[in-house]
């Protein structure tokens, strides 16, 4: 039988017994719903005037001409001419083909060095906890650090980056600019994404290597499984809902990569890693197109919530296989 | 008895303090608590301007505090508080381009009557400081702001390798002339190519620095000063916003491959997205052998251990086929029209346009802007590049200064970076499509936009 033994509150020092029952019959007042209410209204006050309000507000300016930088214009109602200018604009496609290229290539790169990192460290060697902490060093610095020291290891006379390339491939260092060209940039900004975040996916691919019963690779040692048929019918296979979660927060986060982008490249060369992110800040805080930011804003919303909400459908349903 | 002489005592200490702090001059309104904020950005200059603002308090009693941002977030930052209303600053240096803005949107406190009631005549100043950082509309006798700091594009070089009798030589040699500060910009590429790749004491060099930043106004300060020379403008002075076969005639668009070109042919690897502060690094790691930046930080270089001194030397912008203009920077300083301290802030104002602060404004590093002080007959043997600075001011063009500014700006930034650096279409597409950019900025702003 279990017992919870509760403190005798007659014998804390500072609560006296009427106090305690005053305060017993204040909460015997309340029901059980207006006490759940009271704790979760703080939160949801907050949420509102941080999220829900500024959200809708966005939504009304979507449809207005606002520009800030020319407050003294009459504030127009414009229906859905911001929506029409930005779905016609070439260059803002430009920019979601850029994004997309950005998110489908860094992704895809870190969930391959993620999961095989993960399967390195999920067997048991020498300095393992050493090593685990040194790979997971990079997740954990702010992306402008990443993206300052990154600038300087790049940099094509003085940065160390281009003289390890120059050590496998004779190439001069200083005869290429990894954040400076057209052809290199955009794989650069992959590269320091992947370098940053692969850690992050090699984390819940160890969760989920670390979730797979032993019993089912006794198993198939007793089928006489290789180790490549293990690979190919239990551990892949039973980590792909981990491996497709990693996938969906990096997606999330990659989509709205801006810090580390603009501290690197500046969207340069020209606009060849101009992400959307780094678009819509320049209209919204350089350019202060108010109303015109809005309304990308809002697509952009509405397209991540849309690319998420299928692929968590999909997850559940590899879930429920 | 006790209380008594208790309060005795205090009170003729309180007399003696008060005393004390009035004969430094600072006691009566430094009692009070008068305090004024100034914004600009976080530069040398801004170094003297404290300096010379410890003056200010001596005399009056109000205390300075100052609100530095680094030139790359100076923009973002100021302008967001201008847009929304906040107190942060009494008085701000704000860039020239955001006169308009600031006038339209009355960020600013309009200066006229004060300028009447305290005498301040803008015909003391520098005329094109007065049109660049204080009237809106432009031309016009409405005065937002006093010049504060004069300054514009000018280019530094290495007297030491010019003056080197091989390396003379050499270029004599080659371009059966003496080498020398150019004086136009083919002379300018010429002298970049010599010096590209060379080797002086025993380190690899590289002919010129040039702007060409991507994120705020870097590589337009930067090709404006060749596209002025080669006959750019920016709309047709007859037809006020009417700009095609004019941002993207002929010439302007020669003006930008030539801008290319010497980007291509003379720069450092790796100077992609680079302004002021990388144009300094590699001046002063003695990388480059002629160096374009804004004369703002001549002071600093000048004093620099390694190459200021005798090793360094200044030159104008150089002229171009059609023309001889350069860069106008700098900026000047208004009251904030949200501030709860606008008397205090004026009586700043009064007190930095007089001619003796000027002076020493000139003296500690800020670049005056009274002709008394730049005038003077001793004025071009004050500093090294002192004639250099004064010329220049005579031969400046600014940017748009229009409300809309930030997105004229933006787009200039794109084309111009799409095709120097990312070598996307050729100069004159990127031309015609920061002309089709303008006239999208300015009919939403609501002005007539000719075509022809």
């Amino acid at each position: 039988m279990t017992t919870i033994s509760q403190p005798d509150h007659a014998t804390m020092p500072g609560v006296s017994t009427p106090a305690k029952s005053r305060d017993a019959r204040r909460v015997r007042g309340l029901s059980d719903r207006t006490i759940a209410w009271l704790f979760v209204a703080p939160t949801i006050a907050l949420l509102l005037a941080i999220n829900i309000f500024p959200l809708i507000w966005m939504i009304r300016l979507s449809f207005t001409s606002l520009n800030l930088s020319m407050s003294y214009l009459p504030l127009r109602f414009v229906g859905l001419d911001n929506f029409r200018d930005i779905l016609n604009d070439e260059d803002v496609w430009f920019r979601l083909q850029t994004t997309a290229q950005f998110v489908i290539s860094s992704v895809a790169l870190q969930v391959v060095v993620g999961f095989g990192l993960a399967l390195l460290i999920n067997r048991q060697f020498r300095g393992h906890s050493f090593w685990t902490t040194i790979i997971l060093l990079p997740m954990m610095l702010s992306p402008a650090v990443v993206g300052n020291f990154w600038t300087l290891l790049l940099q094509p006379q003085i940065g160390p980056f281009n003289y390890l390339i120059s050590l496998f491939t004779g190439v001069p260092p200083s005869s290429f600019s990894m954040t400076g060209q057209v052809s290199l940039a955009p794989w650069t900004i992959v590269l320091v994404d992947t370098w940053m975040w692969a850690p992050y996916v090699m984390l819940i691919c160890l969760a989920g290597l670390r979730s797979i019963p032993d019993y089912i690779y006794e198993a198939a040692e007793v089928d006489r499984a290789s180790a490549w048929r293990q690979f190919w019918s239990i551990t892949l296979p039973m980590t792909v809902p981990f491996l497709m979660l990693a996938v969906l927060f990096r997606a999330i986060e990659n989509f709205k990569m801006f810090d580390m982008v603009n501290l690197l490249t500046s969207g340069g060369p020209g606009s060849t890693t101009e992400l959307v992110s780094i678009s819509l800040k320049r209209a919204a805080f350089e350019k202060w197109r108010t109303g015109y930011s809005s309304a990308l804003a809002i697509i952009l919303f509405v397209t991540v919530f849309g690319a998420a909400n299928i692929y968590v459908k999909t997850l559940n349903k590899v879930k429920q296989r | 008895m006790r209380t008594l002489r208790w309060l005795r005592s205090t009170a003729a200490s309180a007399v003696v303090a008060a005393a004390s702090l009035g004969a430094f001059g600072g006691g009566e309104a430094a009692a009070q608590g008068k305090q004024l904020t100034l914004c600009w950005a976080a530069w040398d200059p801004a170094n003297a301007l404290v300096e010379l603002g410890k003056d200010f308090t001596k005399q009056s009693g109000i205390e300075m505090k100052y609100e530095f941002v680094p030139w790359t977030s100076y923009a973002d930052r100021f302008l967001n508080e201008l847009n929304s209303h906040g107190k942060l600053c009494d008085l701000i240096i704000g860039d020239s381009q955001w006169i308009g803005g600031a006038a339209e949107n009355k960020w600013y406190v309009k200066l006229n009557d004060f300028f009447d009631k305290e005498k301040i005549s803008m015909d003391d100043f520098v005329p094109a400081t007065v049109v660049g950082y204080s009237q809106w509309p432009k031309n016009t006798p409405n005065y937002w702001a006093l010049p504060a700091m004069a300054d514009a594009v000018g280019w530094t070089y290495r007297k030491d390798w010019f003056s080197r009798p091989e390396i003379q030589s050499a270029f004599k040699a080659k371009y059966g002339r003496d080498l020398a500060p150019p004086k136009t910009y083919d002379e300018l590429k010429q002298v970049a190519e010599f010096f590209q790749g060379r080797e002086i004491d025993g380190k690899k060099v590289y002919g010129a620095y040039i702007f060409t930043e991507r994120g705020s106004e870097g590589i337009t300060m930067g090709v404006t000063n060749v596209l002025y020379n080669y006959g750019f403008a920016y709309d047709n002075p007859k037809k006020p916003y009417q700009m095609q076969a004019i941002v993207n005639s002929a010439d302007a668009a020669k003006g930008l491959e030539f801008y290319k070109e010497l980007y291509k042919c003379c720069t450092a690897p790796g100077m992609t997205n680079a302004y002021m502060q990388e144009g300094l690094d590699a001046f002063k790691s003695g990388q480059v052998a002629m160096q374009m930046n804004w004369f703002a930080f001549f002071p600093g270089l000048y004093k620099d251990p390694n190459v200021g001194g005798d090793k360094i030397g200044f030159f104008v912008n150089p002229a171009g086929p059609n023309g001889h203009f350069t860069q106008l920077g700098g900026q000047g300083i208004s009251v904030v029209a949200t501030s709860d301290h606008k008397d205090d802030a004026l009586a700043y104002i009064k007190w930095f346009a007089q001619p003796a602060v000027q002076q020493k404004w000139w003296q500690i590093g800020g670049y005056s802007a009274l002709k008394a002080v730049v005038d003077a007959p001793d004025f071009p043997k004050s500093a090294a590049f002192a004639p250099q600075f004064l010329e220049s001011m005579g031969i400046v063009k600014d940017f748009w200064a229009e409300p809309s500014y930030a997105q004229l700006l933006l787009d200039m930034q794109k084309r111009v970076h799409d095709y120097v650096v990312a070598d996307k279409g050729t100069s004159q597409q990127a031309l015609d499509l920061l002309v089709k950019d303008w006239t999208k900025v300015f009919k939403e702003q609501g002005k007539e936009v000719a075509s022809q």
